[in-house]
């Protein structure tokens, strides 16, 4: 396929319009599972959850919570007519726990009731025998004992020993960053319905319906054909809901087979919490050998992941943190290593990022490092190990770097945020206050867009033309905030030249367009969108073959527009070639596919071409920190963000403030504490703390990269945007580093997130006198 | 309406600063809310005292006392008990039969499955059950956003309830307009609750500058946008002049007086209207809950922990409500709410209302009363070390009297306090600022906004001729109960408060306390902290600018 960016007529594409479900949004009129109606007999059904963090499960007595009045049953493993497996890629990751509990809010069991309050109360009642065993907590005592979930894996180029022993310069550091709760406002939810025959529908809030009709069909021991996941909208996913719904899905549709009624299972928020994954936490050791200019000419990294209980995406996570933790710099020798540490705490899973994050604020804690111990700017160490452009292009993993869009973005943010005069301001605000001190920090970031796993990198879509010359359309994807189906509803507007209310959104259905990828790692538009395209355009050139025909002329000669089809000066209304196509027994519907091309990836070696492009973005932060206080405040944030041609620049928009915001969380207020006993105990949001309206910076300067389509045909040469804005938040934790560098000129010892004890304990070390 | 408006007694300051503490609960109960004498409630010491000012006491009105209060006692509670909670839900008299103690998230959700309204946390903190309370203040009906997670149905009794649902009246409200067409929703689920806090702010305060749009959001989590074009939609909402609440009028909500006893599946609601009312039922009931805002309390109920089978609620009772000016302190009835207080102090102690702003949200301040922030005693909460460090009094009431106790004196341990199983808090009473008295509070968190104190300090000196005559500094978080550091007082006494004070008052306060670690801090953080708000004070009382967020 050849879509040529110059000359696609475009006006739909490219358009900011507005997220299609808004005015319902605003009016409470947009459903979410638990806003459907419910059918008759309906049940309520909530966890049983393992208080402790690691122990044998003896039993439990349900007698108490079953002698309740509306309370229908109690479920464990032992029910379970299939597999007892919710993993999303290896097997033994049960959905119920059966001899073991390995983190505190394992499910053990599920009660079920006639409503949800009683159910609440009733699973309380479940009288636990578990013997408590010891608990390792700690991603460090874990490596030490070797506990790891699944093998080491490597990406490794060069001689990084030999360059290392040579380097004029060697400088090591010790990072620890924190986890990251999603915190999407719906919490886990899902509905099952039983239907004749064995079948079952279930209403799932996931980003990934083929995952759960998978595992809902081997928990019942059924075929895939007998279920079918529907979601039309979810209240936020973040990658929360991406290998998680199996186990919400997977108990709602078992308690409906063994009752043959309806059942909705809603997480309380606590239960969300302590029951489902997050953002995995690291600490990494890492050892860099420099030149004299700060070029780097090795670097050795170690990871420690925390896994958590069981493996569920952690591999893919790690292998995402190894493949960006050269961000945008050319390391010529490289080992980068990461272990994932099995921990008793929930198993952590995808977020948002999924693992460039970690990967890319190690490399950017590397770099500030160097620039502060050889007394250059951080900015010039920057710039001197980009990625060339023809030399020094290739990433440790072997993939060549094109279309290399960092000078020109960097370049473009220093000029907009008045960088120069910024930094002379700030170091002069600092040479006379004390007490509150200021700092500014730029960073890149580069990040690969496709699964690295190349078999996920495909997409379907439905799309029907009805004789009204309305248009239905179905694809894989799933939507939970990000815009995905008005872009993709652009993509198919744009193909047939109609207005976009022509186009019917609907929920996402395996039964519709089935064997889809989760919509994650960016690729939701990427993928779909252009699975639609490809469905669009096979109905639009059986059209046009018809209109041809109608108006006697050659197909070139046949223009869509503004809802009409022309032929010279004649034309007929959409829906009119419609008609006429479906007389002539043309078909109306196709089903697109979609593989993105030229990408492929060896697991064993950790190399290869895994990412079909790269995009490109740049932050300046400013922040303030109080020396007596570690409060810190983000005063200014400036963004430039590569998005190729959008789709849709509204929607970006909000993509890119959003992610920006949901980082600068990640690196500065958002802290999961666990208590000794391996107890979560930031559950909620009065104790786990995202930011807030006034977190926003109050300059906060957003821009897209004009005029820069994709290099990569992909659809309308977009660019995906949903992850790599979030990166660009650590350019704030890289502003505090910069003003507690001010106060000593030493490297600042800060961990992430940033809390205000974090920053004062940054402080202190800073310090030599300690206390201020 | 459920909740007589806040009332302000404005005393000859003269006369009250004379007064002895008896005396001052005569002021107190110089209620203009009350019609007439006969409306009156029986004065503790057997007193009856006449409005003093015509022309608050012309403001009152008749629903105070739709009943003779000396006609009511806990015999007649048959009669006058209903068993359903009366309400105008998004402008019509709804009569809800339901336990007064269902959360009215749950409720509208399950009953009339009014879904726009959706369940985020169920501890009042994300937002997305945000729902407008309107209720009578003065000749008009006025809105606040509030929590449906944590509120209670008996709250709503008498009041009026909109949600989501409600406010798009044929047309979008404005709000909606501009959310819809401004980028405002990704995922759409905290939405409603964001539509209805920037409602009721564009309804309450069509002036509304950044920093009340802020405070209007604190109580709204978003995850998906950034809140930019949250915060744009509201500054065009109230550049255009702002939005009413489409809604009951004042006479209307006559027909939904609060009614003194709610009961339904075992449940009763008690709403005494006085504080004769409420003393009474103390005495009899001492084991029921004394429920002021519930944004405490509610939390426990949202998430099923608790049943509240009998509930005395205090939002009706008049004295509660009242607010007292003199010259010199300033009164405030125990359910007055922290909105109300806000109004009050902002004047007086500036760095008192920047507190009071962080305190919750908007929702969280608009139920949440002073009274309730004190009885429930955490060692983490907010008001207090403020309180104890400006010398404020409690004034405790029960059937066989009055008495006053400063607010430390309060304070026994963890969760303990001086409060008899007969009596309730009545009021808390505040000087005002005095000739060169310089008073900062400080609360630090991992979030500005809606945030829980990981420390919190209060000081409050007086110099004269440059040298500190007296302090008072208390901290909240570095103690089982929020507590008044004596040692770092007096290290500043006699002090110019220079450096070598600040660090001698920094010891004393490092020597003194052994405070805990948790998610909100470890020991050694709120240790080091409480020693370095000294030094900010210090500078701040300097002139120096001490905070990042005043940059």
């Amino acid at each position: 396929m050849n879509i040529d960016p110059k000359i696609v007529q475009r006006s739909i594409v490219g358009k900011g319009i507005a997220h299609d479900s808004a005015a319902r949004h605003v009016a409470g009129e947009a459903n979410y599972i638990d806003d459907m109606p419910e059918l008759p007999g309906t049940l309520h059904a909530v966890f049983v959850l393992s208080p402790v963090a690691h122990g044998k499960l003896n039993g439990f007595d349900a007698s108490e919570a079953l002698a309740m009045p509306g309370v229908a049953g109690v479920w464990s493993a032992k029910d379970v007519p299939g597999h007892n497996e919710v993993g999303p890629i290896h097997t033994g990751e049960t959905l119920f726990a059966e001899d073991i509990v390995d983190h505190e809010g394992r499910v053990i069991a599920v009660v079920a009731a006639g409503d949800f309050e009683t159910a609440y109360r009733a699973a309380k009642k479940v009288k636990l025998d578990i013997e408590p065993l010891e608990a390792v907590l700690d991603i460090e005592e874990a490596h030490r004992r070797k506990n790891y979930v699944v093998p080491v894996q490597e990406v490794i180029d060069g001689d990084v020993d030999a360059a290392l022993a040579s380097a004029p310069h060697v400088f090591s550091g010790k990072l620890k960053m924190g986890g990251q709760d999603h915190f999407y406002l719906e919490t886990h939810i899902a509905y099952a319905i039983p239907g004749e025959n064995g079948e079952m529908l279930v209403h799932s809030s996931t980003q990934h319906p083929t995952e759960v009709q998978h595992h809902v069909a081997g928990i019942l021991g059924i075929h895939a054909n007998a279920v079918e996941c529907q979601v039309r909208r979810m209240g936020g996913g973040f990658g929360g809901k991406e290998s998680q719904p199996t186990i919400i899905a997977g108990a709602a549709a078992l308690i409906s087979a063994k009752t043959g009624k309806p059942c909705k299972v809603r997480l309380k928020r606590r239960d969300d919490m302590a029951g489902t994954g997050k953002r995995h936490d690291f600490v990494v050791n890492w050892k860099v050998g420099v030149d004299g200019r700060g070029r780097i000419l090795g670097l050795d990294a170690e990871y420690l992941a925390r896994a958590g209980n069981l493996p569920d995406l952690t591999g893919p996570v790690i292998t995402r943190a190894l493949t960006h933790t050269d961000n945008s710099y050319h390391i010529p020798n490289a080992r980068f290593v990461g272990h994932a540490c099995k921990t008793n705490t929930v198993s952590n899973t995808a977020f948002r990022g999924f693992g460039g994050p970690q990967g890319i604020i190690t490399i950017e804690a590397v770099i500030d490092t160097i620039a502060r111990e050889l007394k250059l700017d951080p900015n010039a160490v920057r710039a001197i190990n980009y990625y060339g452009d023809g030399t020094g292009d290739t990433t440790p993993y072997g993939q060549k770097v094109e279309d290399n869009r960092l000078v020109e973005v960097t370049d473009a943010v220093l000029a907009s945020a008045d960088w120069q005069q910024r930094r002379a301001e700030i170091d002069a605000h600092n040479a006379a206050n004390p007490i509150i001190r200021r700092g500014l920090a730029m960073m890149p970031v580069k990040f690969g867009i496709s699964f690295n796993l190349t078999s996920l990198n495909q997409a379907g879509a439905l799309v029907h033309v009805y004789l009204d010359g309305s248009i239905f359309l179905n694809h894989g994807g799933t939507e939970m905030g990000q815009g995905l189906f008005v872009k993709v509803a652009q993509v198919v507007a744009e193909v047939f030249q109609v207005d976009l209310d022509m186009v019917r959104i609907s929920s996402t259905a395996t039964g519709k367009v089935p064997n889809t990828s989760a919509t994650a790692a960016s690729t939701g538009s990427d993928l779909n969108g252009m699975a639609a395209f490809k469905a669009a355009t096979a109905i639009k050139a059986r059209l046009t073959t018809v209109a041809a025909e109608h108006f006697d002329v050659e197909e070139e000669v046949i223009i869509y527009r503004e809802g009409r089809v022309h032929a010279d000066n004649r034309s007929v209304s959409f829906g009119e070639l419609a008609k006429m196509a479906w007389a002539k027994r043309v078909q109306l519907s196709e089903a697109g596919h979609y593989a993105t091309p030229k990408i492929h990836w060896d697991g064993k070696t950790m190399k290869g071409r895994p990412f079909f492009y790269f995009s490109y973005g740049a932050a300046v932060a400013e922040v303030a920190i109080d020396t007596l206080t570690g409060e810190t405040r983000c005063l200014r944030a400036d963004i430039l963000q590569d998005v190729g041609s959008p789709l849709n620049p509204a929607i970006d928009l909000g993509q890119i403030e959003g992610a920006f915001v949901q980082g600068m969380g990640w690196v500065t207020c958002e802290e999961l504490w666990w208590d000794k006993t391996g107890r979560l105990r930031t559950v909620g949001p009065s104790t786990y703390k995202i930011p807030g309206s006034r977190d926003v910076p109050p300059i906060f300067n957003v821009r897209i990269l004009d005029n820069m389509p994709n290099r990569e045909e992909t659809v309308f040469r977009s660019k995906a945007i949903g992850e790599p804005p979030l990166m660009l938040g650590i350019s704030i934790w890289l502003a505090v580093r910069d003003a507690i560098a001010s106060i000593a000129g030493s490297v600042p010892q800060l961990d992430s997130p940033a809390t205000p004890e974090a920053v004062l304990r940054a402080v202190n070390q800073s310090s030599p006198s300690g206390s201020r | 309406m459920v909740r007589p408006q806040a009332l302000v007694c404005i005393c000859g300051g003269a006369l009250f600063d004379k007064l002895t503490m008896r005396e001052r609960v005569d002021c107190k109960e110089l209620n203009p809310a009350a019609p007439s004498l006969s409306c009156s409630p029986n004065l503790p010491h057997g007193e009856l005292v006449e409005p003093r000012n015509s022309v608050i006491a012309a403001k009152s009105s008749t629903r105070f006392c739709s009943r003779p209060l000396d006609a009511i006692t806990l015999a007649d509670e048959a009669d006058i008990m209903s068993n359903s909670v009366r309400f105008f839900l998004n402008g019509q008299i709804h009569e809800a039969n339901v336990r007064p103690d269902t959360t009215v998230l749950d409720w509208l959700r399950n009953v009339p499955r009014l879904t726009g309204t959706k369940e985020g946390c169920a501890e009042g903190d994300c937002g997305a059950c945000s729902v407008l309370i309107g209720h009578v203040d003065g000749d008009q009906v006025k809105y606040h956003a509030a929590n449906s997670c944590i509120l209670a149905m008996g709250q709503i009794d008498g009041r009026a309830l909109v949600t989501v649902e409600g406010l798009k009246t044929g047309e979008l409200h404005p709000i909606q307009a501009a959310m819809a067409e401004n980028g405002s929703s990704q995922c759409g689920f905290c939405t409603p609750g964001i539509v209805m806090s920037l409602a009721g702010l564009a309804a309450s305060n069509p002036q509304a500058d950044d920093e009340a749009i802020h405070d209007a959001l604190a109580g709204n989590l978003c995850r998906c946008t950034g809140y930019r074009p949250i915060v744009e939609a509201a500054r065009k909402v109230v550049a255009a002049g702002g939005a009413a609440i489409a809604g009951p009028h004042v006479a209307a909500f006559a027909e939904i007086e609060p009614q003194s006893m709610l009961s339904d599946g075992g449940a009763v609601f008690h709403q005494p209207a006085s504080l004769n009312e409420l003393l009474a039922l103390r005495s009899e009931k001492p084991e029921a809950i004394l429920l002021g805002g519930g944004t405490d309390l509610g939390v426990a109920l949202a998430d099923y922990h608790t049943d509240w089978n009998e509930v005395i609620a205090l939002a009706s009772v008049r004295e509660l409500r009242q607010i007292c000016e003199t010259d010199n302190h300033l009164s405030f009835g125990a359910a007055v709410t922290w909105e109300e207080v806000l109004a009050r102090v902002s004047a007086h102690y500036p760095s008192l209302a920047t507190l009071i702003r962080r305190f919750g949200s908007t929702q969280i301040r608009s139920m949440g009363t002073i009274g309730g922030n004190i009885g429930t005693a955490s060692p983490i909460g907010d008001g207090p070390p403020a309180l104890i460090a400006l010398g404020a009094e409690i004034e405790l009431a029960s059937l066989s009297g009055h008495r006053f106790l400063s607010l430390e004196d309060f304070f026994l341990d963890y969760r303990k306090t001086e409060l008899r199983s007969n009596e309730v808090i009545a009021s808390i009473s505040i000087p005002k600022p005095k000739e060169g008295q310089a008073f900062r509070v400080y609360k630090i968190s991992k979030r500005y906004d809606q945030d829980i104190s990981t420390v919190c300090g209060a000081f409050s000196v007086f110099r004269e001729e440059g040298q500190v005559r007296s302090a008072r500094i208390a901290f909240g978080g570095m103690a089982a109960t929020p507590i008044r550091a004596i040692e770092a007082e007096q290290a500043l006494v006699g002090t110019a408060l220079d450096r070598r004070a600040a660090e001698s008052c920094a010891a004393a306060i490092t020597a003194r306390f052994k405070p805990l670690s948790d998610w909100r801090g470890s020991a050694e953080y709120r240790l080091q902290v409480a020693a370095n708000l000294v030094e900010r004070f210090r500078r701040d009382v300097a002139g120096e600018t001490v905070e990042v967020m005043a940059l």
